[in-house]
């Protein structure tokens, strides 16, 4: 069989697993095996993306029905060109998708369970294959208005996992945000398509490929700026990012997987798409200089709000913030890099950084998904997101805190983890970047891997806060205390990520060729990026070189020197005692140190971002030393809602309600108004 | 890559000195600092040799575990010890020709310092107390701020060496002017990063068991006997770590970059001789400085930063171009 059967193959069986959750409406309880279906879909959409990464062509399918409708009524063309094509950029997102689809839903039999007595399963299966199917079609339509609809489908479905359960207020206006901020995002896309077919007619993407060069400069311009927000509006780039942290906790954490390992790449494939796909043979420098600013700033405010958040789920969600910047770090280098075709070293440098940012998507993906589906673990053991209530679960759910704990270590970029190799090479086509010719790009390019390094770092202080105050020392609240480690399948789903993360940390070099051809197919050149063999050397082999299965094995031959010198020299005597409580007599969970007290030295640093606002109120008794109750409340300011979108719905509402007037509410006027727009038609159109 | 049998078993030798050297000669570091600075203070001081009497006490002892902790505490002394003992295979010390330096570059050597700190601000947490978690919080909201310093440091003398790798840097730096200014400004940003980042005064006093100022030893408040004493190897390891990066990246003189005996015996005694330079440095620059307040710390790692940028800048301004070839 080949890449295309494979991939109808999938498609039909995403289908069959929707069709079979609701079917088993009457039965809940069998709605459970329908993931079954889906894990089998991703594993034919692995295989069919596969075949095309090594190397088997790219494949078409297009829609018979609808040409022969196009044949009916010449007139309209629209129909001609809709199909579903992979070539090697959508083979790569339809890889990623299906790798992750593959765990999530084999943890997903087990974990639905928890919702089988209050809500409808069956259309949680149902929403769940629709939502996974649509994200593949995104990344293989071959046509603007097939693409728009696909588009759609993902969102809307992602809406309704959104607000599943809608008997919560808080989800209900999560959803409300996400559909508002997801439509505005759309509609940027549709005018950045329409643009395209004004100058060209058509909306087929090859045509916009062949003859994107013809159109007028400002066209061109006008297309980035509008796919840069339509787009980024689903990436969640900052200032654009705000549904985000409230979308993606709300939905069950199998969804939240998707949403933010996978629904927010589609957008990255969005952006590579129409960037350097389309617009790519002449590519304006500055388009990527923007691009590499919003992301460097993405970088930096994503983790700095995400320490400060103590609910889990939402200061994973703005993790993902912080990582689509790293991500568009490296998109905005091969864009500004990209924009010197003439220059060949350029252009490899351009090919190194869309390597490290599609590697990072392929990473961030895995170990954003191993993040969410423990975190989901330890809610469904728990009842509850906010880690000041969490502690000590490490004894109870042994196997749901190593998976975590990897994921931390994978995402905060520490060696040997995937998470270090991609940002590796970020950092290295950054070093690469002062090769550009413009000069504010010699200045921001070094600003931008110092704000990377601070991310990173910063990541690092938020995951040893999530791991610690999560898994470690006493628990602070009733709640973790009968906790219990989750079923096989569950720990099945999170132990393949965990997996992946250290797989795709040690032995990059079998996924990094394939890397190199997704970047050398767009960029249009045959490129060979990185020396072969188990050493990475970008671009040249003195330029500095890391290797990452060397690396493990030196730590692991070194392992017993430091394990020989403390069992040669003492008898492995050891005792438990209980820890220095300073002459109390016991440790209780009130001496431990809190999340917000581990982060107060970096808000109180940061605190011009911040602008956190404290109320203290003191009871005393007897004298203002004798202290009864002290009620402690920290807020800190939204900037983006305030400044940025406040005023923009204030302003919204205020013309809304102006034009409501013209709502009278009689036949007549609206008669009239028919009667007037007919007239100035005629007069204008015609 | 061909390699007949001698070049292996040089390698093999070389390596292993590496080994050797960067184990036996960090407590001599640490205790040449605090010997330096209690001449300073006039006082006597411990022994010289006090810091290996120290270690072999602490390893014949029995070890204390807090009754709620992990084995991420029990794991911790013995990653915390391999991640940095690994380090002294990758980084040139008396030699350029480092025969496993191509394994990892100065960013991934970082990131190597950075796991051993995330393991060490965990098992700080692990055993519940509010000691370890001031330790880890601090701790880790230090390495925030010293990081983007460390970064634009370092990214300063990759682009004027042109790799990240260490042997080329050290090799590349000894061929031309030392007296470049932007590499004056970048060495005195990396010597306020080293000092940080090692946890010396004006940043933390490695000293002090006082709950109002420590840093890195309420992290691990709650080590004993050879857990403690991995944990305090690896902490002078990292001592000599940066003191080498300072010495070999900015002042490469006599260093050996042939294999030849001559060679390699002078590049040793220039090399312990550096050493002990900049030990002695580190310690007039801690007896001449007050510990600052955590939250004005952010405020002398901008200047760090600024000077780190200061360096870049000038480095194009006075017509150098990246050396990275492309």
């Amino acid at each position: 069989m080949n890449a295309q059967a494979y991939f109808i193959l999938s498609i039909s069986l995403y289908l069959a697993a929707a069709v079979f959750a609701g079917l088993s409406y009457p039965r809940p309880s069998q709605s459970r095996y329908a993931y079954l279906l889906s894990a089998a879909a991703a594993v034919l959409g692995l295989i069919s993306s596969g075949l095309v990464l090594l190397g088997q062509p790219a494949f078409r399918l297009s829609m018979p029905l609808l040409t022969a409708l196009t044949d009916l009524t010449p007139s309209v063309r629209l129909f001609e060109s809709l199909g579903f094509r992979m070539d090697e950029l959508s083979a790569f997102f339809v890889f990623v998708i299906s790798l992750l689809v593959v765990p999530i839903s084999i943890y997903s039999v087990s974990y639905t369970r928890e919702y089988q007595d209050t809500k409808s399963v069956a259309l949680l299966g149902v929403l769940y294959n629709l939502f996974a199917l649509s994200m593949i079609l995104v990344v293989t339509a071959d046509n603007a208005l097939l693409f728009l609809i696909v588009w759609e489908l993902m969102s809307v479905s992602s809406y309704f996992l959104v607000t599943f359960e809608h008997e919560k207020p808080e989800h209900v206006h999560a959803g409300l945000i996400y559909l508002v901020m997801t439509h505005v995002g759309t509609a940027f896309l549709i005018l950045s398509f329409l643009l395209f077919y004004q100058h060209l007619h058509s909306l087929d993407f090859a045509v916009f490929r062949a003859e994107a060069v013809s159109l007028p400069d400002t066209a061109r311009t006008l297309i980035f700026i509008f796919g840069l927000i339509g787009f980024g509006t689903k990436a969640g780039l900052v200032p654009l990012h705000i549904w985000l942290p409230y979308a993606h906790p709300a939905a069950p954490s199998h969804i939240s997987a998707l949403m933010s390992g996978l629904m927010i790449k589609t957008a990255i494939y969005g952006m590579l798409r129409v960037f350097l796909d389309f617009l790519q043979p002449d590519l304006v420098w500055w388009w990527g200089l923007v691009v590499l600013v919003l992301a460097s700033i993405s970088t930096v405010l994503g983790v700095l709000y995400a320490l400060m958040e103590h609910d889990l789920k939402k200061l994973l969600a703005y993790h993902s913030v912080e990582n689509i910047g790293i991500i568009l770090i490296g998109i905005g280098l091969a864009m500004i890099a990209g924009a010197h075709p003439e220059s060949l070293a350029l252009i490899s440098l351009a090919a190194l950084a869309l390597m490290a940012a599609l590697y990072h998507t392929i990473n961030h993906a895995v170990f954003k998904g191993l993040l969410f589906l423990a975190g989901g673990a330890v809610v469904s053991q728990t009842h509850t997101r906010n880690i000041e209530e969490l502690g000590g679960l490490i004894k109870g759910m042994p196997w749901t805190s190593a998976c975590f704990l990897i994921g931390s270590l994978a995402i905060s970029a520490l060696p040997p983890l995937n998470g270090f190799v991609s940002e590796w090479l970020t950092f290295q086509s950054l070093l690469l970047g002062l090769h550009l010719p413009e000069l504010i790009v010699k200045v921001l390019v070094p600003l931008s891997a110092a704000l990377l390094a601070l991310s990173g770092a910063l990541a690092a202080a938020c995951f040893v806060k999530a791991f610690g105050i999560t898994f470690l020392a006493l628990p602070r609240s009733e709640h973790p205390q009968q906790a219990q480690e989750v079923p096989a399948t569950m720990r099945g789903g999170m132990g393949i990520l965990a997996l992946l993360c250290v797989v795709l940390g040690i032995l990059p070099v079998f996924v990094l060729p394939l890397l190199n051809g997704v970047a050398s197919s767009l960029l249009g050149q045959p490129i060979n990026v990185l020396f072969s063999g188990f050493v990475l050397a970008p671009l040249a082999p003195d330029q500095g070189t890391f290797s990452p299965l060397g690396l493990v094995l030196l730590l692991l031959v070194l392992a017993p020197v430091g394990l020989g010198i403390a069992y040669m020299s003492s008898e492995l005597r050891r005792r438990r005692a209980p820890t220095w409580v300073c002459g109390l007599p016991h440790l209780s969970a009130r001496m431990e140190y809190t999340a917000t007290g581990f982060s107060k030295p970096i808000r109180l640093t940061f605190r011009n971002i911040y602008q956190p606002r404290r109320e203290v109120e003191v009871e005393t008794d007897v004298s203002s030393y004798v202290r009864q109750r002290i009620r402690y409340e920290l807020q800190l300011a939204a900037p983006f809602e305030k400044y940025l979108y406040g005023p923009l719905s204030a302003g919204i509402l205020k013309i809304s309600g102006t034009l409501r007037r013209i709502q009278t509410g009689s036949i007549n006027m609206y008669l009239a108004y028919i009667f007037i727009v007919v007239v100035i038609l005629l007069l204008v159109v015609r | 890559m061909t390699m007949n049998l001698t070049e292996m078993a040089i390698n093999t030798v070389i390596a292993l000195s590496q080994l050797v050297l960067f184990l036996s000669l960090a407590p001599l570091a640490t205790g040449w600092i605090r010997k330096v600075k209690a001449f300073m203070q006039t006082r006597q001081g411990p022994r010289l040799w006090q810091p290996y009497y120290d270690l072999a006490k602490l390893l014949r002892k029995e070890v204390i575990i807090p009754k709620n902790a992990s084995w991420i505490f029990t794991l911790t002394p013995y990653l915390v010890f391999t991640a940095t003992l690994v380090i002294g295979l990758l980084v040139p010390l008396y030699t350029s020709l480092v025969p496993l330096g191509f394994l990892a570059d100065v960013i991934t050597i970082i990131y190597l310092l950075a796991l051993a700190r995330f393991f060490t601000a965990l098992a700080g947490l692990d055993a519940a107390s509010a000691f370890g978690g001031l330790g880890s919080s601090r701790e880790m909201f230090l390495a925030a701020i010293i990081e983007p310093a460390m970064m634009l440091a370092i990214f300063t003398v990759a682009v004027t060496a042109g790799s990240t790798s260490l042997s080329s840097v050290v090799e590349r730096t000894g061929n031309w002017d030392l007296l470049a200014p932007s590499h004056i400004f970048a060495f005195i940003g990396l010597f306020i990063v080293a000092l940080a980042e090692t946890g010396r005064i004006p940043v933390d006093n490695p000293a002090t068991h006082l709950e109002l100022t420590m840093i890195h030893e309420a992290m691990i408040l709650e080590y004993s006997g050879r857990h403690l004493a991995l944990i305090e190897w690896a902490s002078s390891m990292k001592l000599l770590l940066f003191i080498t990066l300072l010495a070999n990246v900015f002042f490469p003189w006599g260093i050996a970059t042939q294999l030849t005996l001559a060679n390699l015996a002078l590049g040793l005694g220039i090399y312990s001789l550096k050493v002990f330079v900049f030990a002695t440095a580190m310690a007039l620059v801690e007896c001449a400085t007050a510990k600052l307040r955590l939250l004005r710390v952010p405020d002398l790692l901008a200047a760090s930063f600024v000077l780190s940028l200061i360096a870049l800048v000038l480095y194009f301004l006075l017509g150098g171009e990246s050396r990275a070839s492309l």
